[in-house]
């Protein structure tokens, strides 16, 4: 993280998404809405098909962040709209693209406004981690 | 609706919780995080597993209809990154509530507290589906 510099584009990484994916992030994190797993629901109450969970999309970025920061325990803030649904068929692996750039660096950390779209589509906007420096006090 | 009155409550979580190896493992995994070593500070949305709960649990007895429910925004504040064998209590505030074209909208602020210290703050905006 010190050869880090403002304006920097840090690379991409590039998170495949799929049915099976959602229903074990819905066993882990406990959010067993059904819009995330039974297309019969979400086409019930208006949705296109299955859609991914917010935090299942915005977790694949922390993932990013994690990585980028060299350990989770760096993470300081991290937040995100969510913008677009990402609807997930079945049987189809979509593709998430995450990546990040540096905006600040100040004596204890490194801010990062992060960039998560699928194909054209942005599914998070306003998405920004905070991430402390290794041995500051943050 | 939610009750107006509600707004700017904070309601003390009264169970705590111990955070196993085992929840932050399956979560990692979830998400793709490589080796998880037993220990290692949590991923930084793991506190979303405690504190959507929390919340789902406060808004529904509030009258909220939970199968509405699409998350807006979120935001983290870790001040200590969540272990496993931490004990962790959940206060949460409704810090806003309104109504913009037949969907509401409530903010929940959620603190995690764990020996008389705030670790983790999240912010959590839910729209509730006219």
């Amino acid at each position: 993280m010190n050869d880090f510099y403002v304006g920097q584009e840090l690379p991409s990484k590039t998170f495949v998404v799929n049915r099976a994916r959602l229903i074990h992030y819905a066993d882990a994190s406990g959010d067993q809405n059904p819009i995330h797993q039974d297309e019969a629901f979400a086409k019930s109450v208006g949705l296109e098909n299955v859609i991914a969970h917010g935090m299942f999309t915005m977790g694949l970025a922390g993932q990013y962040v994690s990585h980028i920061a060299g350990d989770n325990s760096l993470v300081r803030e991290f937040s995100a709209r969510f913008v677009k649904p990402l609807v997930i068929p079945a049987d189809v692996n979509v593709e998430l693209v995450v990546m990040a750039t540096v905006t600040d660096i100040d004596s204890e950390s490194v801010r990062l406004e992060i960039n998560a779209r699928s194909g054209e589509l942005k599914v998070l906007g306003m998405a920004k981690a905070v991430l402390a420096k290794p041995g500051s006090q943050i | 609706m939610l009750n107006p009155d509600l707004v700017g409550r904070t309601f003390l979580g009264a169970t705590s919780r111990v955070i196993s190896d085992a929840a932050i493992k399956n979560f990692a995994d979830s998400l793709g995080y490589g080796a998880y070593a037993e220990g290692d500070a949590a991923p930084p949305t793991f506190g979303i597993t405690i504190t959507l709960e929390e919340s789902q649990s406060l808004l529904q007895g509030s009258g909220l209809d939970w199968n509405r429910v699409v998350h807006g925004d979120q935001r983290f504040t870790i001040i200590s990154p969540l272990r496993a064998g931490m004990s962790v209590t959940c206060n949460c505030t409704i810090e806003s509530a309104r109504t913009v074209a037949g969907n509401e909208i409530v903010t929940v602020r959620s603190d995690l507290i764990s020996q008389s210290q705030t670790i983790l703050s999240s912010w959590s905006t839910l729209v509730f589906r006219g």
